[in-house]
């Protein structure tokens, strides 16, 4: 079985499945139960200063799709709303009855240098591995300027992890809000203050959805709602995308990254991983399934790397890197054909609609007057959308037809800034 | 219950609690939940099979995409407009071999999405609230005559009305509904019957007027003249004979009545069947059973202790389930040829027998034995196919003890109704009334569609088509006539 212990700037937990800073790691009782159901680490849910937040009733808002209850999750809590000297107290002894854990502690203040030297070591004696700084939470703690307040400032970015470098030994990851034009801006700006990772993404501003009888945004407080946080599978590819963003960045190439978003089963993190992401965290699926979906995520991460051969999880971490580039530098010779396997067709001709109305009409339906489904050849032009759509598993797929030669953007005749070959 | 050994035939075998039970809804239905995960198993096929699988062509995949959003009356709508009984349809259509069969999830795997239920769950709250969907246009001052409440009458009838003619519904039953009402076994329909004919009939225009029958209080000649279109939507009211025949087996020395060599069980036209007094004592019609069952409380009912039922339809099917639901011991369905000829299809079969209906194939009935004139056992004998694709004795006999004999085979076009008048008559051919495609018959002004007028299935689904679309060739010509009357023109 392959080796899926982690070593994360210096944080080692015995898998790299973490609880992400939310609900779940709120308390000991939660964290204990999330480290006897095998989480290899958490990062403690936010603590602020004193006086507590408040938090309040209806938190959550979700989105359904097609039977799937939760494709995405909505959130308007806060930060943790217990004492600060609660929340380190407890700290301190779940990570002493368990060394082997990863214990990242989030943290929130105000953006002053003065708020982050009180806390810092305060955080530091509990005996934690590490602080996560929420520079990404974009509901009700930006309006007081912190959260995503700050993540979205590049130059306060790079101050606060300054100082957080300058007050404290542990390590420093910085989490980032999704909630900006390009994440890489962000990135940089952390990685010129000294972090040692960063990690993201937070949620995503949203509303998710209007109650049409109270004509009001859910989850809906007394008639009222506000934009919440937005999580879930329904953000993996926004995630996917600032992951690989940071880590094919000229600048931030090599940051250590601990990834976020969507994440519920070994599969999702192993794409991450392949992006660059050194650990994942998890938030939405435990709270939707409990705790105990972390047996198969290791289960599973390790059946793969056994089949792929990979003994240890650097040996396939940043795999996929390499492999994201820039349009410009695609092959436009490459050439694929859908192909339907008539065998494997059940004639539900949804192939056929997508293709006539949206895309290249190059799916007939009919032959010597019976239903059949068949791909013109000269007119698809391989752009999948048949297989998308297609509802068994394997009918349509995509054929290569071009002769393997290659010839990209940046040399085409009918680009204008072309380079000479 | 004491048992007799001859002629046991008797009502109360069950307490109303087991009969409740025994007859409560077939299909119970889909609540909203279960409703949506089953609408989200439709793969909204383009061009849906199962549409063209439909006899009325409800379009499934619109209604199951609006059930999916909760826009539950554009379902019922979907539904209604192309089936004004998409209601009984949902409870009585055999989907097996319609639209569920046609159903694209039944390749790769073998379970269809459930349309019946579907459709119920998208029509029955209409029903129930009495939702008005459809509006009647202008009255157009004409007047049009519909022989027949069933399906098909009352799909004409409702079609008529909303494009705002008058209509006169003349049935010769004390209720309208056809074989919705009389013909189906009562756990299929339960007592939505009634309340889906009110809430058809609240669109206004249609007037009913139950017991009186074309042939005896009113002929043809009588509605072509009074009224300025006639649809004929009788329905199959006679049944077919069981022809018996029979060597002379003389070591059956009880056999008080001879009967024929059997043939054209099922569709076949095979002449007009004994009167019910000429059948030795319990033999009866499964169709007058079925609608006695119907119109009686089930504790008054009398079922056999030991029922054969002959026939391998649909009516032979609810005749033999009912009969043991209403308590009878054993119930024995025997059918001359294979499973596969049977035109109750092979879920209706499956049904029967798990409610402990015992079905022999391939047996052909060839006497009844008889004691004193009341039956006492069935002789059959084993049937097998010769070279031409005939089913034939096969000279291996056996007997049946059975107090109460149930015949399925078949119904027949009464036809003397339609053609017992001295005026010009209806053509019919194969036993049923010809018509065009646009169910007009060969008399001017006299359309027909339904059971009467047949097709590839006897079905309901099928009689509301017919008298939806002879509705619009009325209505057509109807409004062709009103037009050419004002320039001038007449018809005769």
């Amino acid at each position: 079985m392959a080796d899926l212990s982690c070593q994360f700037v210096g944080i080692r937990s015995p898998n790299p499945f973490w609880l992400a800073s939310a609900p779940p790691t709120d308390k000991a009782y939660n964290v204990i139960r999330a480290f006897e159901a095998g989480w290899g680490g958490v990062v403690w849910k936010t603590l602020g200063l004193d006086p507590h937040v408040v938090n309040v009733s209806s938190r959550y808002g979700a989105v359904r799709w097609n039977g799937q209850r939760i494709a995405g999750l909505n959130n308007i809590e806060l930060i943790t709303d217990r004492p600060l000297a609660v929340n380190l107290a407890e700290i301190r002894q779940v990570k002493r009855a368990w060394p082997d854990r990863a214990m990242i502690v989030s943290l929130m203040v105000p953006c002053d240098e003065a708020s982050w030297k009180f806390i810092l070591p305060q955080v530091e004696d509990t005996g934690a591995d590490a602080v996560e700084l929420n520079f990404g939470c974009p509901h009700g703690m930006s309006e007081r300027g912190m959260g995503a307040a700050v993540g979205q400032v590049p130059e306060y970015v790079e101050q606060v992890t300054r100082w957080v470098k300058q007050f404290s030994r542990l390590p420093c990851i910085v989490k980032l809000t999704p909630n900006i034009t390009d994440i890489r801006s962000s990135a940089r700006a952390a990685h010129r203050g000294g972090a040692d990772a960063v990690s993201l993404i937070n949620t995503i501003n949203s509303i998710t959805s209007v109650d049409l009888d109270l004509m009001a945004p859910t989850p809906t407080v007394d008639g009222k709602g506000t934009h919440g946080g937005y999580c879930g599978p329904a953000v993996r590819p926004i995630a996917l995308n600032m992951v690989a963003e940071i880590a094919r960045d000229a600048e931030t190439k090599g940051l250590p990254i601990s990834a976020i978003g969507g994440i519920g089963t070994w599969r999702d993190a192993a794409e991450f991983m392949a992006l660059g992401a050194g650990s994942v965290q998890v938030c939405t699926a435990a709270m939707h399934y409990g705790f105990r979906i972390v047996d198969d995520m290791i289960s599973g991460l390790g059946n793969w790397m056994d089949s792929k051969g990979y003994a240890r999880l650097d040996d396939f971490v940043g795999g996929a890197v390499a492999n994201v580039t820039d349009w410009k530098f695609l092959n436009l010779k490459y050439d694929i054909k859908a192909l339907i396997d008539q065998d494997k067709c059940i004639q539900c001709g949804l192939c056929h609609i997508a293709c006539e109305d949206t895309a290249h009409q190059a799916i007939i339906r009919e032959r010597n007057g019976e239903r059949y489904f068949e791909v013109i050849n000269d007119k698809c032009v391989g752009c999948n959308l048949c297989m998308h759509v297609c509802p068994v598993d394997g009918c349509i797929s995509m054929q290569r037809v071009d002769h393997g030669e290659f010839g990209n953007w940046t040399t085409h005749p009918n680009n204008p800034m072309r380079v000479n070959a | 219950m004491t048992r007799k050994p001859l002629g046991d035939i008797s009502a109360g075998r069950l307490n109303q609690a087991a009969l409740d039970r025994n007859f409560a809804d077939l299909a119970p239905p889909l609540d909203r939940h279960r409703a949506l995960i089953e609408a989200e198993r439709c793969f909204y096929c383009y061009d849906a099979p199962c549409i063209a699988a439909c006899p009325t062509g409800i379009d499934i995949p619109s209604f199951i995409k609006r059930i999916s959003t909760d826009n539950l009356r554009g379902a019922a709508l979907d539904i209604l407009t192309a089936n004004i009984f998409g209601g009984s349809c949902a409870r009585v259509c055999p989907t097996e071999v319609l639209c569920e069969g046609d159903c694209v999830r039944n390749r790769g795997e073998d379970k269809p999405v459930e349309i019946s239920a579907l459709q119920r769950y998208a029509t029955d709250w209409v029903v129930q609230d009495g939702v008005r969907l459809f509006q009647r246009a202008a009255a157009t001052g004409q007047r049009v005559a519909v022989v027949g409440a069933g399906p098909a009458g009352l799909a004409c009838a409702h079609e008529l009305a909303r494009h705002g003619h008058q209509v006169v519904v003349l049935e010769q039953n004390d209720r309208p509904g056809g074989l919705n009402e009389y013909g189906i076994a009562a756990y299929k329909v339960m007592d939505f019957v009634a309340r889906e004919i009110d809430w058809l009939l609240a669109i206004g225009g249609i007037e009913i007027r139950t017991g009186v029958a074309l042939g005896r209080d009113f002929s043809l000649s009588d509605l072509r003249a009074e009224y300025a279109a006639v649809f004929i939507g009788i329905g199959l009211t006679g049944v077919n004979a069981l022809k018996l025949a029979i060597e002379d087996r003389s070591d059956w020395v009880e056999t008080s009545q001879r009967i024929e060599e059997i043939s054209g069980i099922g569709a076949e036209h095979v002449g007009a069947a004994l009167p019910q007094d000429d059948l030795p004592e319990g033999v009866r019609y499964a169709v007058d059973f079925i609608a006695e069952l119907r119109q009686t409380p089930l504790a008054e009912l009398a079922v056999g202790r030991r029922v054969v039922v002959i026939g391998g339809g649909n009516t032979a099917i609810d005749a033999a389930v009912q009969s043991k639901k209403l308590g009878a011991e054993s119930v024995t369905m025997v059918y001359r040829r294979d499973p596969q000829a049977m035109s109750a299809t092979a879920a209706e079969q499956a049904f029967a027998q798990h409610q402990g209906v015992t079905i022999i194939h391939r047996a052909q009935p060839r006497r009844w034995l008889t004691d004193q004139g009341v039956l006492a056992a069935i002789e059959f004998e084993h049937s097998e196919l010769d070279g031409n694709g005939n089913w034939i004795g096969s000279g291996d006999f056996f007997r049946i003890d059975a107090d109460q004999a149930l015949l399925a085979v078949g119904q027949r076009l009464d036809a003397t109704p339609v053609q017992g008048n001295d005026g010009p008559q209806l053509a019919l051919r194969d036993g049923r009334i010809v018509v065009d495609g646009d169910y007009r018959s060969t008399l001017v002004g006299v359309w027909a569609g339904g059971d009467a007028v047949g097709g590839k299935l006897d079905l309901t689904v099928q009689s509301v088509a017919a008298g939806r679309d002879a509705a619009r060739s009325i209505h057509a010509q109807l409004s062709a006539g009103a037009s050419s009357k004002q320039s001038g023109v007449s018809h005769g």
